[in-house]
Parts: C-alpha cells; sequence; structure tokens
C-alpha cells in the first residue's frame, strides 16, 4: 500500500490545478493597456492577501509563500523537494561567504524559506561552524571561503558553489528514489550545463573554466559540451541536436530570451504527464514548478508593462502554461 | 459426532469466514484508498463532497458481496436457522472451495476499484461535469466482483448437504 501515500496531497493538488491560470488568463493579461490593470486582475483571481498591499512585489512574494504553504501542508515527505530547495540553500551560502568577506551587510539579498535562513547562515560562516551545514555542504564552503578570503576572486567562490549546488541537486535526485524528482534534477542540471557553454562561449571562457563549473548529468555529455563551446555557437546548436534538449538548438538560434523561455517550456513538458498520475510526488512538484512558471509569467507581463516593452517583447517571454 | 463430521462443519465455516473476511478486507482498502483522495478534493472544495462521496462508497461493494455468500453459507449448513448440519469432510471443503471466489476476487477486486476511484475523484476535482464518465471507470472494475458473487452464489447453493 506504500504507492498509495500521496493519494490525499494528490487529491487535493488536482482540486487546486483548477485554479492555475490557463493560457486565456495570460492573454487577459497581456491584453490589459497598463501594469496597474494587469495586477488588478490576478489580484481579482484572488493572488496576494486581501489585507495587505495591492504592490506587485508583496502579491507575487505572497503567491510564492501559499504554493510552499499548500506543499508543506500535503506532502508527507518533505525530503524529496530538496532538488527544490538546494538552489537557494547554495545561494544563501554565497551571499553569507560574499558579505563575510567583503565586511559588508545587505539584509535583502537572502532566502528566508530554506533550510538555513540568511541571518543563521551568516552566523554560521563567521563563526566558520561549516560542520553545522548539511551533509556535503560544508567541504564547499569551507573551499569557497577560504578561496575568496586569499584569492579575492568573487567569480571562482560563485562557481565552485554553484557546482556544489548541481552536484548536490543531482544526488538529492538519485536520492530520493522518485523517477521524476530524478528527471527534473536531470533536467535542471543539464540545462544549467547548457546555459554555461553558451555564456562561456560569449564571453570566450576557457575548458578548465567550464569543467570546474559543470556538473555531470544524464542527459549531456558534459566534454562534448565543452568542445563544442570553444568552437562556437552554432556547434553548440549542433551538439545539442542530437541529445533529447534537440529543441534547444533552435531558441538558441532565435534569441537569448527564446532560449530562456525554452529552458523552463521544457520543464513544463516534462512535467505535464503528471496531470494524468493519482500515486506519486509527480503532481506536486508539477504544481510546484507550474506555480513558480506561472509567478514567473505574470512577473514578466507586470514589469514589461510597467516599463512600457512593446507587446511583442512580452510575448516572446511568455512561458507555456502547465495546465 | 465424529471427528470426520466436525471437521466438515469447520471447513464449511472457515469458507464463510474467506467470503467475510478477505471481501470485507479488500473494500475497507479500497474505501480507505477512495476516501483519503475525496478527502484531499473536499478540504480544497467542499461543494463537491456529495459527489467524491459516492464515488468513495464504489468499493464498499465488495464487502456486500461476501457478507451475502457468508450469509447463504450459514444458512446452508444450519448455523443460522438452527439444527447444524451434519456435514462430512467432503461437502465441507466443497463449501470453502465455492467461498473462494468472492474471497479472493474481492480482496483484490476492492484494492483496485479503490485506486480506481482515487483517479475518478482526480477527474471530479477538476472537471464536476464530467461526474457520470468518471463514475464509469471504477464502475468497470465491478464486473469481476459481480462474476465472483455470481459462480460463488451458485456454487454454494448448488452443494447437497
Amino acid at each position: 500500500m506504500s504507492n498509495t501515500k500521496y493519494t490525499y496531497a494528490v487529491a487535493r493538488i488536482r482540486a487546486l490545478e483548477v485554479s492555475l491560470f490557463s493560457d486565456a488568463v495570460i492573454e487577459q493579461l497581456l491584453a490589459c493597456k497598463t501594469a496597474e490593470q494587469a495586477l488588478q486582475l490576478v489580484t481579482e483571481k484572488g493572488w496576494g492577501d486581501p489585507s495587505s498591499d495591492r504592490d506587485m512585489d508583496a502579491v507575487l512574494k505572497r503567491e510564492e509563500e501559499k504554493t510552499w504553504e499548500v506543499i508543506r501542508d500535503v506532502a508527507p515527505d518533505m525530503s524529496v523537494f530538496d532538488v527544490l530547495s538546494y538552489p537557494k540553500l547554495y545561494h544563501n551560502l554565497k551571499a553569507a561567504i560574499k558579505e563575510v568577506c567583503t565586511e559588508t551587510r545587505n539584509p535583502g539579498i537572502f532566502y528566508d524559506d530554506c533550510q538555513i535562513p540568511g541571518r543563521e547562515m551568516l552566523q554560521i560562516v563567521e563563526n566558520r561552524e561549516f560542520s553545522k551545514l548539511p551533509r556535503g555542504m560544508s567541504r564547499v564552503a569551507e573551499e569557497a571561503f577560504d578561496t575568496l578570503l586569499h584569492t579575492r576572486d568573487g567569480q571562482l567562490c560563485d562557481i565552485m558553489i554553484d557546482k556544489a549546488a548541481l552536484d548536490a541537486i543531482c544526488e538529492a535526485g538519485r536520492r530520493s528514489g522518485e523517477p521524476i524528482i530524478q528527471d527534473y534534477a536531470d533536467t535542471t542540471v543539464a540545462i544549467a550545463d547548457i546555459k554555461i557553454a553558451v555564456r562561456s562561449q560569449k564571453t570566450g571562457k576557457s575548458v578548465d573554466f567550464m569543467r570546474s563549473a559543470m556538473a555531470e548529468c544524464a542527459g549531456l555529455n558534459i566534454e562534448q559540451l565543452i568542445r563544442a563551446a570553444l568552437a562556437g555557437a552554432d556547434e553548440i546548436a549542433q551538439y545539442l541536436e542530437g541529445t533529447s534538449y534537440a529543441g534547444g538548438a533552435d531558441a538558441l538560434r532565435e534569441s537569448p530570451s527564446a532560449f530562456e523561455r525554452w529552458c523552463d517550456n521544457r520543464m513544463i513538458e516534462t512535467l505535464k504527464p503528471q496531470k494524468y498520475e493519482t500515486f506519486s510526488v509527480g503532481p506536486l512538484l508539477g504544481y510546484l514548478i507550474a506555480r513558480e512558471n506561472e509567478i514567473k509569467t505574470v512577473r514578466i507581463i507586470l514589469t514589461g508593462k510597467q516599463n512600457g516593452f512593446p507587446d511583442e517583447a512580452i510575448r516572446e517571454r511568455i512561458r507555456e502554461m502547465y495546465v | 459426532m465424529n471427528i470426520a463430521g466436525e471437521l466438515g462443519i469447520v471447513y464449511a465455516l472457515l469458507g464463510a469466514a474467506v467470503a467475510v473476511l478477505f471481501a470485507g478486507c479488500g473494500s475497507a482498502i479500497g474505501v480507505g484508498i477512495a476516501g483519503q483522495a475525496a478527502a484531499g478534493v473536499v478540504t480544497e472544495d467542499p461543494s463537491k463532497f456529495a459527489k467524491v462521496l459516492i464515488i468513495q462508497l464504489l468499493p464498499g461493494t465488495q464487502g456486500l458481496y461476501g457478507l451475502l455468500v457468508g450469509f447463504i453459507t450459514l444458512s446452508k449448513i444450519g448455523i443460522l436457522g438452527g439444527g447444524i448440519a451434519d456435514l462430512s469432510v467432503s461437502t465441507g471443503l466443497l463449501i470453502l472451495a465455492a467461498c473462494l471466489p468472492i474471497g479472493i476476487v474481492g480482496l483484490l477486486s476492492g484494492i483496485a476499484q479503490g485506486k480506481t476511484a482515487a483517479s475518478a475523484i482526480g477527474i471530479v476535482a477538476k472537471k464536476p461535469d464530467q461526474f457520470g464518465k468518471a463514475m464509469l471507470f471504477p464502475a468497470m472494475v465491478e464486473t469481476y466482483a459481480i462474476l465472483a458473487l455470481l459462480i460463488s452464489f451458485l456454487a454454494v447453493n448448488g452443494i447437497q448437504v
């Protein structure tokens, strides 16, 4: 009966999926003339808190919190969602190391909705109590801290921690024992590797740099990707055509924002079959990613309209919806 | 009463127990699984209570079929209605065998129907207007429980005591 432990959670998620934005709602948002009108529309759909500010950031932040509240409420085991919280956790580590090394304080740069919130992370790094960090994180934290202290090379520190985060995501995917979580972890790492290759190609980074930044994953061969990145942008696209990330090749040729959009759409495509699952963690992950995707899309529309971007530029960045 | 005669009634009673126990367990597990899904939907949308309750109850029928076969067996062997019959071992075993279909099929189909009902509750959660179609999927599983009931019923009735 072990496979029925998600029955309650999945049924609740099914009921909540009804309120996810469809493509039609996104079209309605795009048709709004001003950002205020668009914000009004999303608040009418129940976004934000009725008692709090009608400010865009407050509304979007509240929606992110609501999503995690639901998941925490229904999930029988939160450890399978480590793959989603690791980026925030490693971001906090990176920010804390930089703050301690540069002796500056910027309280707004931390995430507080993860395993180790900003203030706690700052204390750990300040007191060099790296053993308090989760397994696998303490070694890289110490190394990155010493590297930044001695070399003052912020980028080197960044890539060390970012690579450790990607490795941790991959490991968490394997550890979860859930095929969909593993698939998600692999896709996340592969997309990160492709982004590293694209950016490294544009900025002319070396083989060693790419090797130290990219993490191993199931869908890509890192060495071939590095060789392609050294040869040029077309070669990256050509290499991708031979992998399961072939769609990314066309997006890369189109524009950087088209590629970013393709990355998010690829994730949604991976998760869409979860709409028909009843007894696994998949629908929970699907809902989480769908909500993140939805919030990101609404943010793009609102900021685009606030800054007077033409509709076409906003439309190019609109993500595919889960429902 | 000789030992062989006692064993006959024990086997027959075991048959009634198998029918009621296994089919009842299947229904309990099935209704439990569907109930979890129903609770999940009602948490978010209490207006769907009636619809999901009907679907949740579908896997409950196997338990009733088991009970029916159990009753027939008990009255056949005289435990209900007075006068326990003097059964031979072979007759007792025949009654046990006759009770097996609803026991085993009731257990397995109850669990399978519970899972199907949980998925059907997902349909109601997203598309309440498709309630009729959602009902049909778990109802399909019922066919095999009814077939097993039929065979157990005919077999128990057909055995001469």
